[in-house]
């Protein structure tokens, strides 16, 4: 077994399949290490499948823009599965002042970004979606945003990068990194050393453990996060919704079933017996939300629930690009929660930082050496 | 947690076979010769077929076709079923009305 690669990737979820993807496109070998059984088994298959501009820190934005530029309208015929990617904008909803207030802030940002961003009052958000309650008077529209199934693009992600020759291990978990002479050379799993000129971190929260190897701390803690399933429904509407705070978002898929993210408020006081569990108070939480907002799904049928670990960061967005300080060393973590929607984005430009050393997006505001005390 | 499973490791190819067109997960119509190609496709679990294809992810979540999906995917792979980790059951164990579940904080109910 050869373990000698150009770059070793540590994580296959989304972002490591697509990063590897890409890499082996422009022909470069590589290997790829999943410490769970399955491929995308985090946050990867554990999302609202949100491809989301509006509602962005300005830091990550022009990632979110490029992707939705130039990778994903062709996600689908690049990577011959359906990643069921739907451009048709994003309400963003809010029942008072105060939502008024933070939707006005969030959108104004995103202007000053470039974005095509307005607020909008109730009556027109109901004429763009008539099922929405009159308990709605206020919600941000960008018509740009959209959805995608994770599941199915993750997957396509690993099938063309598998078929390319991309050598993906799972139940191989990585456990150390070493540097030889300086420079980032090893992965070191529980049985195994793998070798390569540059190491990708992809790993969701173990990154941060395996970083810790080499020296380096990245700033980030678990949230858990919860999410509801139902039975297909008849077609009703095919914007992304999410809310002024946070506290409610999801979309109808192509099934016809509606994915709706949401949370009980006691998340960070959940029982954690190792794996991402859903608790009971939680989807019912979520159904008395859904129910306010449409009235009209009283009747549909929860077929599942779920819940799923995000890798927060400590200032909310991820941490991307090379490690000066441990040179081969490559940083892709603490997406905290918005990965998905720029995870064609990320890959794609790490995959051109690695082999040229220069990116079309700027991640400098995105490294990891900007964790700062607060006085 | 399972053992190193080598996603390049030489399962053949996939050849065309009878029964492929047979519906094996009823809820999602999906074929046995679909899950068949899922396999070549790199979809070695049970947990990435279901995902990948939606087998097990209808009204019955599986509960009727799990075992046929498992030794499907066991024979393509060339190995027991009892190697087959089945996908998580996840609840509720029946589909309910969302307005029914909703009233799990009163407390008359």
């Amino acid at each position: 077994m050869n373990n000698h690669a150009d770059v070793i990737i540590v994580g296959a979820g989304v972002i490591g399949c697509a990063a590897a993807y890409y890499l082996a496109k422009a022909g470069s070998s590589v290997i790829v290490l999943e410490g769970s059984d399955h491929i995308g088994n985090g946050g990867s298959s554990r999302n609202g499948g949100g491809v989301r501009q509006s509602g962005r820190d300005p830091r990550e934005l022009p990632l979110a823009i490029y992707g939705i530029q130039t990778l994903w309208p062709t996600l689908s015929e690049e990577l011959e599965v359906d990643c069921e990617y739907h451009q048709d904008g994003n309400l963003r909803l809010g029942k008072n002042e105060a939502h008024a207030k933070i939707l006005t802030d969030l959108a104004d940002r995103a202007i000053a970004c470039g974005l095509d961003v307005r607020i909008i009052d109730g009556e027109e958000v109901r004429q763009m979606n008539p099922y929405l309650s009159q308990e709605v008077t206020v919600a941000s529209w960008c018509p740009t945003d959209g959805h995608a199934n994770p599941l199915t693009t993750t997957l396509g992600y690993y099938k063309m990068a598998r078929r390319m020759g991309v050598r993906f291990l799972t139940g191989e978990k990585a456990v150390q990194l070493r540097t030889i002479r300086g420079k980032l050379r090893q992965v070191m799993t529980e049985q195994n050393v793998y070798e390569g000129d540059q190491v990708l971190l992809a790993a969701g929260l173990h990154s941060r453990a395996l970083a810790g190897t080499v020296g380096i701390d990245i700033p980030m803690t678990t949230s858990l996060l919860e999410a509801l399933v139902t039975e297909a429904q008849p077609h009703l509407f095919d914007q992304m919704l999410g809310t002024a705070e946070a506290d409610f978002y999801g979309h109808q898929t192509k099934h016809g079933s509606f994915v709706f993210g949401g949370s009980s408020g006691l998340e960070p006081y959940n029982k954690d017996n190792g794996t991402p569990v859903t608790s009971s108070i939680t989807a019912p939480c979520i159904c008395r939300g859904i129910i306010k907002y449409f009235p009209d799904l009283k009747d549909a049928k929860i077929v599942r629930t779920w819940a799923g670990w995000s890798d927060k960061s400590a200032d909310g967005v991820p941490v991307l690009g090379a490690v000066e300080e441990v040179p081969g060393l490559y940083l892709a973590c603490a997406f905290t929660g918005h990965g998905f929607g720029i995870s064609p984005a990320v890959g794609e430009q790490l995959a051109k930082l690695m082999l040229t050393g220069k990116t079309d997006v700027d991640l400098s505001p995105l490294h990891y050496d900007r964790f700062k005390a607060k006085i | 947690m399972g053992k190193i499973n080598d996603r390049s490791r030489d399962i053949g190819e996939f050849i065309p076979k009878e029964g492929d067109e047979r519906l094996v997960c009823r809820c999602e119509e999906i074929t046995q010769g679909e899950i068949r190609q899922a396999v070549h496709d790199g979809m070695f679990t049970i947990t990435e077929i279901r995902r990948y294809l939606r087998a097990g992810m209808g009204l019955c979540q599986g509960q009727t076709c799990s075992k046929l999906v498992k030794s499907i995917v066991a024979r393509e792979l060339k190995v027991s079923p009892a190697e087959l980790e089945p996908a998580t059951s996840r609840a509720p164990m029946r589909p309910i009305e969302m307005h029914i579940f909703a009233k799990e904080a009163d407390d008359n109910e």
